[in-house]
């Protein structure tokens, strides 16, 4: 650790968010606009500029938080840079109207901490986001990083270790929920056929739609994933570990192996880790697109260079993984959890959470709901501290329906549960899962028909094909779904429906399988009425299955309030309205797709769908 | 292509069988899909059968038998952004170019593919052109974003023109 130099000390600390979703909206010309502008106004040797991960607050991006003071900006546009320039950082006036305003509000917050979208969340998987560069070793080991492994690997025992996390209460939050002490013993008891290997993997093939959390973690803080890993390798005896990551996600595998060479040069990876005598090093295997792949079995064979096809469970990894020899899989925000706990102790650790679910949960918190973006909670928090307090409830004044969680696998909670703590248990009670941590909010306009087929359509297309159930029986489901949809449904089919979701649940070979129906059966549960509403009245409630919606145009709104301005005969692509200005429009329902985009562009609400 | 930019790649990775995913995964990255030349030379060079290579090139979603357009377009449908009407911009875009999801346009200018989550759900509904994000799309915005592209070309066309 010789090498930390001393840094040069700067007045002020500019941290640009570079996450993905900010960086998609050009966080990294806001960076150039501050560099140009502090160089212009003679600040540099007072100013630093540090693009950080994820932020959390996707919604308001390009962020900027200025440190000290924590001073958050939001929704920035390189038009905005010289004024703040000028008054913030030359004149010390914080510029208020590029803060953050709740909506329905008229005063701007401008400290982080005191708006609501980061007041509840307690941060022990993500305690570095937005504070270092991600890119910087030293700063990570400047917040407290590689001291855990440092303990573990000098002080601690692998049982010490194995332990120590079994008391803590931690459990897998890939999606399983398998307590990970347990597992930690199962592979440290497990013999290999191999002399004495044992591997170590990381699980990051994030493929749930809707759930960005691993991402985030690898994007702002890789080193933390590192260093549970380590002392991961400690307490099972493993040698080699693995991190399999999406290559869809070209940022975190950057920054995941620069993390892996600088900690190398760190002397904190490799042979003789910190002087201790032991040896272990990561390798980064890139997933290829198949999200068959976060199944632990199918991940492993990926691994090994095979098609990523899931095995029947027993063996179990612990036992017979990677190469036939035992294997520790655990997800990324599991391992980014492992360092806080053997810092600061089990006990610590199991006082937040829930009687059965200790600790904390990172959600990707999306869809239908004002403040999008990535947020970490205890458990026990309930939906509505979730939706409303931190997230800021339904734009536009709509009305909430239901959450989605656990992807794929999960269900939809419907509103009527908004107050459930939320834990392992009271997830699956209510037919739903953690998951990996997807929470999307659904509203009045949300279909919870058409949500379900979209989930079975996912899976159809993602089941590998090894086994029947999956692969013939999401197939019916979903054709069964989109018949519905399409106002062509019976009753019969709800019995149908119900029959092969419980034979695929209880026959499938692997969770991907098992879980595929879950979403239909929740629907189903919660939202009866609209199956109904969908194959008897041939109706879609919320308007968003469009083979059954029929769109016209209220003449009266269309020339009195919005004088026949024309936009949607333009727009529309199958010619299907009549009129010209200052005159009414009119649909000609033969010729309308339906594809709704004059309901889309109308101004005056003129046209109607039903 | 070009027999020996897989030779080079080839010869990052150990002989061993296991680099094979990270081999296909170079080779679609350079050359932008998986060439019927490259797959034998691959099979050839691992002494891994073709059926096997195969098999793996057409598994996972990374992997392209075909070469894909000049922009090629990636409509997220993830549950985010399919909550927030995806489907109809996938449709749109369907119509503006005249293929299918999955297809590429004839002039080879277009690909049209369904990505399933591009991680940024904060900007609902996503697509990408390239490396560009459009973040809160609409069927109305698609005809402007698709100009850029095109009128790209018609720029190209004309400045070959004047050069010749």
């Amino acid at each position: 650790m010789a090498k930390i130099k001393k840094e040069k000390e700067y007045r002020v600390h500019l941290m640009v968010c570079a996450g993905t979703a900010c960086v998609s909206n050009h966080s990294f010309e806001i960076k150039e606009a501050l560099e140009t502008e502090i160089k212009k106004q003679d600040l540099d040797n007072e100013v630093l500029i540090v693009t950080t991960g994820c932020n959390g607050f996707c919604e308001r991006g390009p962020l900027l938080v200025v440190q000290p003071g924590n001073i958050f900006y939001q929704t920035l546009t390189t038009k905005d840079i010289p004024h703040l320039v000028e008054e913030h950082f030359l004149k010390g006036r914080p510029v208020e109207k590029l803060m953050y305003i709740p909506p329905e509000e008229k005063t701007p917050i401008p400290v982080l901490s005191d708006i609501d979208f980061f007041k509840k969340q307690v941060l022990i998987a993500l305690r570095n986001r937005g504070l270092i560069d991600p890119e910087k070793i030293d700063e990570y080991i400047a917040r407290d990083g590689y001291k855990a492994m440092a303990k573990a690997l000098t002080s601690m025992s692998p049982s010490d270790i194995r332990s120590e996390i079994q008391k803590s209460g931690l459990r897998g939050r890939g999606g399983g929920g398998f307590p990970t002490g347990l597992k930690w013993e199962f592979v440290s008891n497990a013999v290999s056929s191999n002399g004495n290997v044992k591997y170590l993997v990381c699980n990051g093939d994030e493929g749930d739609p809707g759930a960005f959390m691993d991402r985030s973690i690898l994007e702002a803080d890789p080193h933390s994933v590192i260093e549970g890993m380590v002392i991961g390798a400690k307490a099972i005896n493993a040698t080699q570990g693995y991190a399999y990551v999406r290559n869809e996600y070209p940022l975190a595998l950057n920054r995941l192996y620069k993390a892996l060479d600088d900690a190398r040069e760190y002397g904190l990876l490799g042979k003789n880790i910190l002087g201790s005598g032991m040896d272990f090093d990561i390798k980064i295997v890139r997933g290829a697109g198949a999200f068959i792949c976060g199944e632990e079995t199918a991940l492993l064979s990926s691994i090994e260079g095979r098609l990523g096809e899931p095995k029947p469970r027993p063996p179990y990894p612990a036992e017979k993984g990677l190469w036939g020899c035992p294997t520790l899989i655990n997800n990324v925000e599991t391992w980014a959890n492992i360092a806080p706990i053997i810092n600061r102790g089990a006990k610590w650790y199991s006082h937040i959470g829930t009687e059965t679910s200790k600790g904390t949960k990172v959600f990707s918190l999306v869809g239908k709901i004002n403040n999008t973006g990535l947020v970490e909670v205890p458990m026990g928090i309930t939906l509505r501290e979730i939706i409303y307090d931190i997230g800021g409830g339904i734009p536009g004044g709509r009305e909430f329906k239901a959450v989605q969680t656990g992807g794929p696998s999960g269900g939809c909670i419907p509103k009527e549960k908004i107050d459930l703590p939320i834990d392992y248990e009271s997830l699956s009670d209510a037919g739903s899962m953690m998951g990996s941590g997807g929470m999307v909010v659904m509203d009045e306009d949300t279909c919870m028909v058409d949500v379900a087929r979209y989930f079975l359509s996912f899976t159809q297309d993602e089941s590998c094909g090894k086994c029947t159930p999956c692969r013939e029986g999401t197939k019916a489901m979903l054709d069964i779904l989109t018949r519905i949809t399409k106002g062509e449904g019976t009753d019969e089919d709800l019995t149908l429906l119900e029959e092969l979701a419980v034979s695929i649940k209880d026959s499938a070979l692997c969770g991907l399988g098992k879980t595929a129906p879950n979403p239909v059966l929740t629907t189903m549960k919660y939202f009866r009425s609209e199956y109904e509403a969908h194959i008897r009245d041939k109706k879609c409630p919320a308007h968003t299955c469009r083979d059954l919606n029929v769109y016209t145009i209220d003449e009266d709104i269309c020339v009195n309030t919005g004088h026949g301005c024309d936009l949607c005969r333009r727009n529309c692509a199958s010619d299907a309205i009549l009129g010209e200005r200052n005159q009414p429009h009119q649909i000609i329902q033969d010729k309308c797709t339906k594809c709704g985009v004059c309901y889309d562009v109308c101004k005056f609400g003129a046209v109607k769908v039903d | 292509m070009n027999p020996e930019k897989i030779s080079q790649i080839l010869a990052n990775y150990e002989t061993d069988q296991s680099s094979i995913i990270s081999i296909l995964q170079d080779i679609q990255e350079a050359l932008g899909y998986l060439p019927k030349e490259a797959i034998l030379q691959v099979s050839r060079e691992m002494n891994i059968p073709l059926s096997r290579v195969l098999s793996l090139a057409t598994f996972f979603n990374a992997f392209s038998l075909e070469p894909k357009g000049k922009h090629p377009i990636h409509v997220c449908l993830g549950t985010a952004c399919h909550v927030r009407g995806a489907q109809l911009v996938l449709e749109k875009l369907e119509r503006e170019l005249n293929i299918k999801s999955g297809e590429t346009t004839e002039d080879k200018e277009f690909s049209l593919d369904e990505v399933h989550c591009v991680g940024c759900c904060g900007l609902a509904p996503v697509v990408m052109i390239g490396e560009d994000v459009y973040g809160k799309i609409s069927q109305a915005k698609v005809p402007g974003v698709l100009k850029k592209y095109k009128e790209g070309r018609r720029k190209e066309e004309k400045d070959a023109k004047t050069h010749t």
